[in-house]
């Protein structure tokens, strides 16, 4: 079967190697997720639209960007249908369509953090936290826990650049092609 | 026995804390631990959210390296810095089309056979725990605590051969070492809002209140936690919570540490947010 003939269901079982068709909507996933009262459509309403294949009710919900991928759902599903997973994959295959699927503050969290990555090889949280700020707005945010931050030693002003930071770069760039 | 030591962002950072205390207790009982040198960041929630193949090569390089540099176990203090790696580490174990892409293709490291084990901060001290005994000088009587695992201590089922992923146990032995009593509560396996500390923090403040107030409504002195972001979102993110009561947040290797006869500024405790020094019925 060619990808561009592909079944939403075929594709999240080629991203993520679970298999949405054993979820029997029993659910215990939505029952278990911390963010089921934040979000619209709840865990075992995202497996069922992935099995009908609905990725336009899918693609205008806020839903599956507020997973935290805790895997509370996964570890309980009793048909190992991995509900935690299946929507790892939902948002990677609505990024490859349209990179900027995610709610802003979201998107630009994630976005921010990566750059980081591959600008230095780790996290530096100044950097971070001025890069997210720029890309979402968020200009306010937390702006009074840097001082303290700062006193109590728990936030580093200088970045540290990794010897293979080259390597780093070389992995992001092969990751976006395989894509 | 030497361990090697990936140890994430945080661990000079926001987590700061949590390194010195696990410094103070490891000299204590005369284990060291090797930094794998050169490791970057493990991708943490980021990497998975947006690519999966990128969520298993940052952590599998890592494993790399360890593996180069001799290692054979290494420990990853921060539960989502061992989650990333575990998985990468299992994912590439059970997968041998991925491992090849991985380490031929994306790494170009094609000697990397992935045989480092990972072990998060749980199996690493419970392996520990004759020593750290035999270093216990002042026990903590009559504190009661709240042992909180949050979420990647104990999940996904993949990287948890070693503790009941619904009524686990490790940190309660842990901290009876301690002298320190763990009592029964509902919320110790459940999501301190995690990554959307900066980008929802409304969410971590309404997980995080569920958490503390159960802890609270139990009779809990403290909280005692394994993972830098559950500690920044329990304890620097509890002000703008309304609880009956505050709560200290402690890492489980400040408290050892406190077992040890360490001080609480050796260990870092003054960094904490919300008061956590002196130490509830201990002192006075």
């Amino acid at each position: 079967m060619s990808k561009s003939t592909e079944s939403l269901a075929d594709k999240l079982k080629r991203l993520s190697n679970y298999d949405v068709a054993l979820c029997y909507q029993c659910g215990k996933c939505s029952a278990g997720c911390p963010m089921s009262a934040e979000m619209p459509l709840k865990t075992h309403q995202i497996m069922r639209l992935s099995q009908k294949g609905d990725i336009q009710r899918l693609s205008e919900d806020p839903s599956i960007w507020l997973c935290l991928t805790c895997e509370i759902c996964t570890t309980r599903c009793p048909q190992k249908a991995g509900p935690s997973k299946i929507i790892d994959a939902l948002r990677e295959l609505a990024l490859i369509d349209n990179p900027s699927a995610a709610p802003k503050r979201l998107g630009a969290f994630h976005k921010a953090f990566l750059n980081q990555i591959k600008s230095n090889g780790r996290l530096y949280e100044v950097g971070l936290v001025v890069e997210y700020k720029l890309r979402s707005g968020a200009l306010m945010d937390d702006v009074f826990e840097a001082p303290g931050m700062l006193a109590k030693g728990k936030l580093s002003l200088t970045p540290t650049k990794i010897k293979g930071i080259e390597e780093i770069k070389r992995i992001f760039e092969k990751c976006e092609e395989h894509k | 026995m030497n361990y090697g030591y990936y140890p994430g962002c945080s661990m000079h950072s926001s987590g700061r804390e949590y390194g010195e205390s696990m410094h103070v207790i490891l000299g204590k009982i005369g284990v060291s631990l090797d930094e794998i040198n050169d490791w970057a960041c493990c991708g943490a929630s980021s990497a998975h959210y947006v690519n999966h193949l990128l969520s298993i090569a940052l952590p599998a390089r890592s494993l790399a390296l360890a593996e180069e540099q001799g290692m054979k176990q290494i420990v990853a203090p921060c539960a989502a810095c061992f989650a990333r790696l575990a998985t990468a580490h299992n994912s590439l174990k059970i997968d041998d089309k991925l491992k090849r892409k991985i380490a031929d293709d994306i790494l170009e490291k094609p000697n990397f056979t992935n045989n480092v084990q990972v072990l998060n901060i749980l199996e690493f001290l419970t392996e520990l725990t004759p020593k750290l005994k035999e270093q216990i000088t002042k026990p903590l009587n009559s504190l009661k605590v709240a042992c909180y695992y949050g979420c990647l201590l104990l999940r996904p089922l993949e990287n948890n051969s070693f503790d009941d992923p619904e009524i686990p146990g490790s940190m309660e032995e842990l901290v009876k070492l301690t002298g320190a009593e763990p009592i029964n509560w509902n919320m110790a396996t459940e999501c301190c809002g995690a990554g959307l500390s900066l980008s929802r923090t409304p969410s971590v403040t309404r997980l995080g209140s569920s958490i503390i107030e159960d802890a609270a409504n139990k009779g809990a002195d403290a909280i005692i936690v394994g993972c830098p972001m559950c500690h920044t979102n329990l304890d620097l993110r509890q002000k703008t919570m309304s609880l009956s009561r505050q709560i200290p947040i402690y890492y489980i290797t400040e408290l050892l540490g406190l077992a040890m006869g360490a001080s609480p500024s050796e260990l870092g405790i003054p960094r904490h947010y919300i008061k956590a020094t002196p130490i509830a019925k201990l002192e006075g």
